[in-house]
């Protein structure tokens, strides 16, 4: 900083690459990019000439892309998917408690425990073991026939109580297997601080497990915003039971193509997040780290 | 109180069908430094962690300050843990908490310690061992030296009466054994009882007041560092001995 005209010496070394070979690489570079994008235009036009040459194409247009039934049926169907987007919001966290209650259950080792253990092992076998759709028929006009006092006769919330059964037997399983990745050294070394056998699971097992299974539990929140349609064999009007209506009255199948992109306008976000979320962790396994 | 920290009168422990430890008698003074070598396998690590009680003994009695019982069914060994700090071979750090996360966890949740009150107690370890800078990194970010180092202070954050080190730098790159030794050194001189596990027999000879030869599960040799390392009794000892140093 004491003379002018020369860069401030932050200390850091400047790494060095070869002029000639920065210059290739950059050409490289840019050809690629020149390459990726023609080929990807190519592959696009050829497609769409392909499928729309097709003799059947007109028919097939008029059946499943029609613009005039998109936008009729749009509106229906996208206030109906938000249904589905409630069913979600509502099932995703007490799959979350239920499944770790249950996978913290079949890690207990007391006597006092056995009964626990035995309950969330036989929870695990059954509901992993059931079809969800039979799950949903099962309870959501099994329950209201009972007719039992104070207890909800509304099918809406059977069909989710029901997700909420088959889901938190799988986040279970997946939640005992990150438990059981943390190696017992974590735990011996946490006992001999003198931390009980709760504190260990609380402080030292749990926050490392949850972390390692995130992108799995991603995969089944993913999979579980697809099965809030099942819950419409039941009644509720959901997206999909909105397209069923629209299309019956039309005979056109567009409606059901609307449901279908608004499924994927939400799953495959949460697709993407979940791959750079396990991108993220392999990168740091590879680095030999965890935090 | 100058008396008898720790005693172990006649332990057997043995893994399925396998014997580790026959009839094992040991005595630790208070402020004793005492080191036990043997070959792999002679049960070194099995009786450092039967003093902890992280593993259950078959038989006989392994006593603290002569007033707890460590093998007594329904021991308080939450209350032994707080009372003996153990350092192991392949340091055992927290690794999603930070350094200074690991050093006052347990400070917090076991002692009742504030959190103000536990880290000011961590800075200052840590700033005594030369990590002060280290405080706010994860495990992760450390060489394995630095991270051993911070296994000790975790282990002292809690004020021991005893430390136990189990071969701590057995997963050591050579050029960083030098640097945890001198940390055990250092608490040698400021009195800390010591019981190690270790294969790095010149620190043997400089430091421990006394060496136990351990063989078949038991403490076949023990006396000062010049009685075993210069003359020892036993053949095996000698041989051993004879092996560690041709390497």
């Amino acid at each position: 900083m004491t003379t002018s005209g020369t860069e401030p010496d932050t200390g850091a070394p400047i790494p060095y690459v070869d002029p000639v070979r920065r210059d290739l690489q950059r050409r490289k570079a840019i050809r690629d990019t020149v390459i990726a994008s023609v080929s990807i235009a190519v592959v696009v036009v050829a497609g769409v000439a392909l499928v729309t040459s097709a003799a059947g194409w007109p028919l097939v247009r008029d059946t499943f892309f029609s613009g005039e039934q998109i936008g009729s049926t749009l509106p229906e169907i996208a206030s109906a998917f938000w249904l589905n987007v409630r069913i979600f919001l509502v099932a995703e966290p007490l799959i979350l408690v239920v499944g770790l209650a249950i996978a913290l259950s079949r890690g207990t080792r007391s006597p006092l425990t056995f009964p626990l253990r035995v309950v969330a092992t036989v929870y695990t076998d059954i509901f992993r073991g059931i079809p969800t759709i039979l799950l949903v028929f099962l309870l959501g006009f099994g329950v209201p026939a009972l007719g039992l006092s104070g207890v909800p006769n509304d099918p809406l919330v059977w069909g989710t109580v029901a997700l909420v059964i088959s889901y938190s037997a799988y986040v279970a399983e997946v939640f005992r297997a990150g438990i059981d990745s943390v190696h017992p050294s974590q735990r011996a070394a946490a006992r001999s601080l003198g931390l009980s056998s709760v504190q260990t699971t609380r402080y030292v097992v749990l926050p490392q497990a949850v972390r390692r299974v995130v992108p799995p539990l991603l995969n089944d929140f993913i999979s579980l915003q697809k099965d809030t349609a099942l819950v419409s064999v039941i009644g509720p009007i959901e997206a999909l039971r909105q397209a069923q209506i629209d299309s019956s009255f039309t005979f056109n199948f567009t409606p059901y193509v609307v449901a279908a992109v608004l499924f994927i306008a939400l799953t495959v976000p949460m697709t993407r997040c979940a791959d750079w979320l396990n991108a993220r962790s392999a990168r740091e396994r590879g680095a030999g780290g965890s935090t | 109180m100058s008396g008898t920290t720790l005693a172990i009168e006649g332990v057997h422990k043995a893994f399925g069908t396998n014997p580790v430890l026959r009839a094992l008698d040991l005595r630790v003074a208070e402020h004793e430094v005492v080191v036990l070598i043997g070959a792999s396998g002679s049960g070194k690590s099995t009786l450092l962690r039967c003093i902890n009680g992280l593993l259950p003994v078959d038989a006989g009695r392994i006593m603290l300050d002569d007033d707890i019982e460590v093998t007594a069914l329904g021991a308080d060994l939450d209350e032994v843990r707080r009372r003996v700090g153990i350092v192991f071979q392949s340091f055992n750090l927290f690794p999603h908490r930070s350094v200074l996360d690991n050093v006052t966890l347990a400070q917090r949740k076991v002692l009742g310690r504030s959190k103000a009150e536990a880290e000011q107690h961590g800075h200052d370890l840590l700033t005594s061992f030369g990590l002060s800078d280290k405080a706010m990194s994860f495990p992760d970010r450390l060489s394995g030296g630095q991270q051993q180092r911070v296994a000790i202070v975790r282990a002292l954050a809690m004020d021991p009466e005893i430390m136990l080190f189990d071969e701590i730098t057995s997963a050591l790159d050579p050029q960083l054994v030098g640097e945890v030794l001198d940390v055990v050194r250092g608490l040698s001189h400021a009195g800390m009882t010591i019981l190690m596990a270790t294969h790095e027999m010149a620190f043997a000879q400089e430091c421990a007041d006394r060496v136990c030869f351990l063989d078949g599960g038991a403490v076949l040799e023990e006396g000062t560092a010049q009685q075993v390392f210069g003359d020892a009794r036993e053949q095996r000892t000698r041989d051993f001995l004879a092996r560690v140093r041709a390497r």
